[in-house]
């Protein structure tokens, strides 16, 4: 366990600059991504909201590697990103387990590109489904286990390869309430027991507050991004013990009620302002 | 209107469910054997259900019906091995080449509308009147449908797990082993249960349209044309029930390779 634990050279800077991405939809052109431009440290945890269609999706789509054609630069530790490669993971919202796997082969798959011996592959997989709590179901198929299992399968299969950053793609917006707070706190204890540098994206402000060190909001059309607010000095959830990892930023503090309603502010400014009508 | 109800229920509520089925089977077994027996219908033409028993004992004892039944159940074998592996090669050569798919899609799907048994008279033009003949027949009727099946199937590799696919760098072959093929094969599945059946209904065909041999569309054929409807009857039984248990060991085998989707 110590072994997957510890980087102790951990890196994982992100380094994106000028930023920006044209699709054509039906002939004409669009903007979904317009002069991006964001520093985040090795081992930062940076949140990203804004409305539906800000292209928050799509920068990770570009940092991964799924989209290809962009102008501008994305480096991860200085070297340019240009295809999808296993220093870089990425969690969707959907789970996207192979349904003809068990969880543990599933989880192999992340290494099967690996250079690893078998035997270490074997190690690695029981080691990360056990990190994530789900030693005891390595022989489950998919449809044996329930949407916050799976997401947590998800999560292993991702960081199995030990990648020098992991992308969240609104990784709880399926999942219920209950379910979705506890596996914020697992995500939050995984990433930094791992040291890992991790970008959320999310629409949930709460959420983005909770894990991230900074909250960068976007706003749409074209997506650019409209402020970043650090979040780091929020105290943490107290939850019985001394604040240690794994523990997020407490909600019910007032700060951070003050700063999700600055976010929030920042959010709906992206918006044109009904036009207020006042009755006579 | 106001009875109809009473007079069915008390005898299908009293048998297991899962031996309903049965039910029909042994009212026309018990119908024959009574019309037969009687002399409702002329004994002749439909022999009793123990004349035709005590045949099929007289052949297995004079080693014929053995020889028949594994004559007929090689060449289904054969035809539907050839067949079914030659469908789903085509299958997914078209189902994963874009090209394969816009040239030759529209020509198979036109040719694939040809009745089977419109192909007999080319096959025996091409292959002979041989054993030869009567394999490619079979080998053709179980090709269609596990053709048509895995092109489905191929095609409809989920864009989500083909994405998953891409960010840990699997590459084409490792894409095809782990995620197209393994998505495509309940299709698969399907086409090859549906081409089980059709290799059988083509080995009858085969014997009984093409030139005579061992088998049980021979038997049949030596029955109808000495009058020995009882040897008619037995071929038709025979077939029922190997038609039925090949079905049966076809199902067994999708459950088990499909078990994931139904645990």
């Amino acid at each position: 366990m110590a072994d997957i634990i510890h980087h102790a050279a951990a890196r994982g800077a992100l380094e994106i600059r000028g930023l920006t991405k044209r699709y054509r939809v039906s002939g004409t052109p669009f903007t979904a991504l317009q002069d991006i431009g964001l520093s985040v440290a090795p081992g930062e945890f940076v949140s990203i909201v804004g409305a539906s269609g800000c292209g928050k999706s799509t920068l990770l789509r570009l940092i991964v590697g799924l989209e290809r054609q962009f102008d501008g630069e994305i480096l991860l530790d200085g070297r340019p990103v240009a295809r999808p490669g296993l220093d870089r993971a990425i969690v969707f919202q959907e789970h996207r387990l192979f349904p003809w796997l068990t969880a543990e082969e599933n989880v192999a798959l992340g290494l099967l590109k690996s250079a690893h011996p078998t035997a270490d592959k074997r190690r690695l997989v029981r080691e990360h489904l056990e990190l994530v709590g789900l030693g005891a179901f390595a022989k489950a198929y998919p449809s044996q286990l329930s949407g916050g299992m799976s997401q947590r399968v998800a999560i292993a299969r991702a960081l199995v390869a030990r990648p020098r950053i992991l992308l969240l793609d609104e990784p709880f917006g399926a999942l219920d309430a209950l379910t979705r707070s506890h596996l914020q706190a697992e995500l939050l204890r995984i990433v930094r027991a791992e040291g890992i540098t991790a970008i959320l994206v999310t629409h949930d402000v709460e959420e983005a507050l909770y894990l991230g060190d900074r909250v960068v909001v976007m706003h749409p059309r074209p997506g650019r991004i409209a402020s970043v607010i650090p979040a780091g000095r929020l105290p943490l959830t107290e939850d019985g013990g001394p604040p240690g990892p794994g523990l997020g930023h407490d909600r019910a503090d007032p700060a951070f009620v003050r700063l999700r309603e600055a976010v929030l502010a920042e959010l709906g400014a992206g918006h044109a302002p009904p036009p207020v009508r006042h009755a006579a | 209107m106001s009875t109809p109800d009473l007079a069915i229920a008390p005898s299908s509520r009293r048998l297991p469910a899962h031996l309903n089925g049965l039910v029909p089977v042994l009212v026309l077994l018990a119908g024959w054997e009574i019309a037969s027996r009687s002399g409702l219908v002329d004994p002749k033409l439909l022999p009793s259900l123990l004349a035709v028993a005590g045949r099929a004992g007289r052949e297995l004892v004079e080693g014929r019906l053995a020889v028949d039944v594994a004559a007929s159940l090689a060449r289904d074998i054969a035809g539907f091995a050839i067949g079914s592996l030659a469908g789903i090669v085509a299958g997914l050569a078209l189902g994963l080449s874009r090209p394969a798919d816009r040239l030759i899609g529209p020509s198979f799907n036109a040719v694939k509308q040809i009745a089977i048994f419109a192909w007999i008279p080319l096959i025996s033009v091409w292959f002979g009147v041989g054993e030869a003949a009567k394999v490619a027949f079979i080998a053709l009727a179980a090709f269609t449908p596990v053709a048509v099946n895995t092109w489905e199937g191929a095609r409809a590799a989920p864009p989500k797990l083909m994405e998953v696919a891409r960010v840990l760098e699997f590459g084409r072959w490792r894409s095809l082993r782990l995620v197209i093929l393994p998505a495509a094969l309940p299709a698969i599945f399907a086409g090859l249960h549906l081409g089980l059946i059709n290799a059988w209904l083509a080995t009858v065909g085969a014997e009984y349209f093409m030139t005579v041999g061992p088998g049980i569309g021979g038997l049949m054929t030596e029955g109808r044309e000495h009058f020995h409807m009882d040897l008619v009857l037995l071929g038709v039984l025979l077939l029922g029930l190997i038609g039925l248990a090949l079905n049966t060991l076809a199902t067994r085998l999708e459950a088990r390779a499909l078990r994931w989707r139904h645990r």
